[in-house]
């Protein structure tokens, strides 16, 4: 069985220095392989000074507003704890959420995959007679391709996030789960509001409170008179039905609040057991993700309030490839995500090529362990070579920086050396046994700290592998994924992780 | 074809196997902070918090804060009524003279709000350590939309609302956790721009909080 998600839309007239992306077919495969985009991606200077400015930003603003907390660490473990425990009672809190919904006057809607859910979304919207649906950002929506299945029943999407609705106007694809636009400059972001957002004024310049405000100008009158609104969700508690959705700008709680139906589209791991649990994640989150002390806008909302907000309230739980993540039991952990996006600020590999490389709406470390695990053949199996997600395993040097930040303690680059085993694995019967036992014997080496920091010792003492300029221009595959379309440098006298280590302790 | 619920979960409980270990959470992290509720310390913390998000704050006596929501409004210069939840101590309104009540059964129109200058509206508890204000709908505090589309956000925090920490605030909502809550730090605010923060996007653009002390 195969996760395939959302469905083909043309793109219009090329008229526009826009929207170098195409809208793919399906929003967690998309695009050339990570090697091949990641390469096309680095010899673009703006998009990498771009990230490079963002990047470094809020890295500095979440290690400040986390340093400030006594008990980071014992919340790391409480998070993490309870996202094992939603797992390993899955069915009974699915089921707990599912009455506390209804009892509460909501709808609750189950969908196996994309397709599913999609047409559930649109089934409401025609029930209601809405052409037009607000939206808040939400990476579930994004996975299963939801605007363009709901364009193809003729309801236009509105996005109505900041960033989401650039990336919208741009025709573009996200970069990045909090700011799907980092991709973009100011200067950048005020040519697309000229260029696409209608009665965007003429003398618009580029300075941030300007862009917010035209897209405020822009937004109310829909958000005034929507009839219907789509959201994700952060967090869904078993024991009580209440959703929660965090957001920094107001257009969450416009959504949220002054449509008379809302469909919120939940991903089945976003549970947490009870109410309480939420002291957790709403310290963990925001400090992680925007490097805040608090988003702006938290909402919470239980089923529907008579005379207060949405009337008719649906929630969609989504499987969409995630049970075939849970069949194993170390990469199931990419299950606890709570798309903090930390992962992404720190890693050297999406500050330098950035989200689009990865082909998938989840880009970075994450998507590196989640992309390939939700569209494999199973949770276990990789497709192998002929899937370009595959590749994605790959793209890592595996430091360790995305484990440190992970608010939720995702042992990201032991599941990245798992899935790269079994990349191998899948390919055995194509290559030639010396290579797959090289393979391996590395991911065996990789998969124990000790283990490969001692492999990486012995790679620095015989550096002279490479050639008299010390690069590596061929690995057998699946080295060769990177190795064909860039040179690796061979192993430095001082590796990566010793280099990351020793720079931490100078800090 | 089996149902969807069906399926789905058949197929969770084949991924998790026969007798998945059951997990223990350690929670290790403070339920409590160091600052008692409503300690001038605490206060102080929840004022530094604000201000930084760049709200406006200021701390009045009881007997002031008619006084005090009067000016907060004059100051923003709009024009238009003020929008009050109908369980607003009437009290405190003595300084206004365009006032227009809304609640559940009598709700405004999104246009009516949209026209307001300003909403007033209490809180349900305040969190120092995070600045944030928890709204959960009760009459003082009205129905979201009262202190979302109007562009000003007068709020009223007593000083025994105020608590040091995030568990602090989830135990005492929880013990009412089907409220629609609405958790407010500063006024609204974007980081989509080169994730530098700029305030003010689709909600209240001014937050105004008046803490009584
Ligand atoms: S894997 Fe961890 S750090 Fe990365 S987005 Fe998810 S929760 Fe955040």
């Amino acid at each position: 069985m195969s996760t395939f998600l959302g469905i083909p839309r043309r793109r219009e007239a090329d008229d526009e220095p826009f929207g170098p992306l195409p809208h793919p077919h399906e929003p967690l495969r998309w695009g050339e392989s990570f090697p091949r985009a990641a390469k096309a991606a680095l010899g673009n200077t703006q998009l990498r000074r771009n990230l490079a400015h963002a990047t470094t930003t809020i890295r500095d603003k979440r290690a400040r507003v986390v340093a400030e907390v006594p008990d980071w660490e014992a919340l790391r473990d409480a998070g993490s704890a309870v996202k094992q425990q939603v797992l390993a009672e899955l069915p009974e809190l699915l089921a707990r959420l599912e009455q506390s919904v209804t009892e509460r006057g909501g709808v609750v809607h189950w969908a196996r995959d994309a397709d599913e859910a999609n047409r559930i979304v649109a089934q409401i919207a025609e029930a209601k007679g809405a052409d037009e649906v607000v939206k808040i950002k939400s990476m579930a929506t994004q996975e299963i391709g939801l605007n363009e299945a709901l364009a193809a029943r003729g309801i236009a999407a509105i996005e109505t996030d900041l960033a989401e609705l650039i990336v919208q106007l741009a025709d573009d694809m996200p970069s990045h789960f909090l700011v799907p636009a980092i991709h973009r400059n100011r200067t950048e972001i005020r040519d697309i509001f000229l260029a696409r957002m209608a009665g965007a004024p003429a003398d618009l310049s580029d300075a941030p409170r300007e862009l917010a405000t035209a897209a405020r100008e822009h937004l109310r009158r829909k958000f005034l008179s929507a009839k219907v609104a789509v959201s994700g969700a952060n967090f869904g508690v078993a024991d009580t039905g209440t959703v929660a959705v965090v957001e920094s700008e107001g257009n969450g709680r416009m959504c949220l609040t002054l449509p008379e139906t809302l469909v919120t589209v939940m991903g089945i791991e976003k549970l947490v057991p009870t109410f309480t649990d939420l002291e957790v994640f709403l310290q963990l989150l925001p400090r992680s993700s925007t490097g805040e002390r608090m988003n702006p806008y938290t909402s919470l909302w239980t089923g529907v309030t008579p005379g207060d907000g949405p009337q008719e309230f649906h929630l969609i739980l989504l499987d969409n490839g995630r049970t075939k993540v849970l069949e194993d039991e170390v990469g199931r952990a990419a299950l606890h995500c709570i798309r903090c996006s930390a992962c992404l600020n720190v890693c050297p590999v999406y500050e330098r090529v950035g989200g689009h490389a990865y082909g998938s709406v989840y880009p970075g470390p994450i998507g590196a362990i989640l992309t390939p695990q939700l569209t494999g053949p199973s949770g276990a199996q990789s497709a192998g070579h002929d899937d370009p997600n595959a590749s994605l395993p790959f793209a890592s040097t595996l430091c360790g920086a995305c484990y440190e930040v992970c608010p939720v303690k995702i042992d990201i680059p032991s599941i990245l050396v798992d899935l790269r085993a079994r990349a191998v694995d899948a390919d055995r019967g194509r290559l030639v046994d010396p290579v797959a036992a090289a393979m391996k014997a590395a991911s065996w080496a990789m998969s124990d700290a000790g283990r490969f920091a001692g492999a990486e010792r012995a790679a620095a003492l015989t550096h002279r592998v490479g050639g008299k300029d010390h690069v590596v221009r061929r690995l057998p595959y699946p080295g060769s994924l990177w190795t064909g379309s860039r040179d690796l440098p061979v192993p430095a006298s001082r590796s990566f992780r010793r280099w990351w280590a020793d720079r931490k302790e100078s800090e | 074809m089996s149902d969807a619920r069906s399926e789905i979960l058949i197929r969770i409980r084949a991924a998790l196997g026969p007798d998945p270990a059951p997990v223990e959470v350690p929670r290790a992290y403070r339920t409590a902070g160091d600052l008692a509720p409503g300690s001038p310390e605490a206060i102080d913390l929840l004022e530094d918090r604000l201000l930084d998000y760049k709200a406006h704050v200021r701390r009045v006596s009881a007997d002031e804060l008619p006084a005090a929501i009067a000016q907060a409004v004059a100051d923003l210069g709009a024009e238009g009524p003020v929008v009050v939840p109908d369980g607003l101590d009437p009290a405190w309104l003595t300084g206004l003279a365009d006032v227009v009540a809304d609640s559940r059964t009598a709700p405004r129109s999104n246009a009516e709000l949209d026209a307001a200058a300003a909403v007033v509206t209490a809180a349900r508890v305040a969190i120092a350590d995070t600045g944030t204000i928890v709204l959960d709908g009760e009459p003082d505090q009205g129905r979201r939309a009262i202190s979302l589309v109007p562009d000003a956000h007068v709020c009223v925090v007593r000083a025994d609302q105020v608590v040091q920490t995030v568990p602090e605030a989830v135990r005492l909502l929880a013990e009412h956790p089907a409220r629609p809550q609405t958790w407010v730090s500063g006024p609204s605010a974007t980081s989509d721009i080169e994730l530098s923060r700029v305030e003010g996007v689709h909600g209240p653009r001014t937050l105004h909080v008046l803490l009584v002390v």
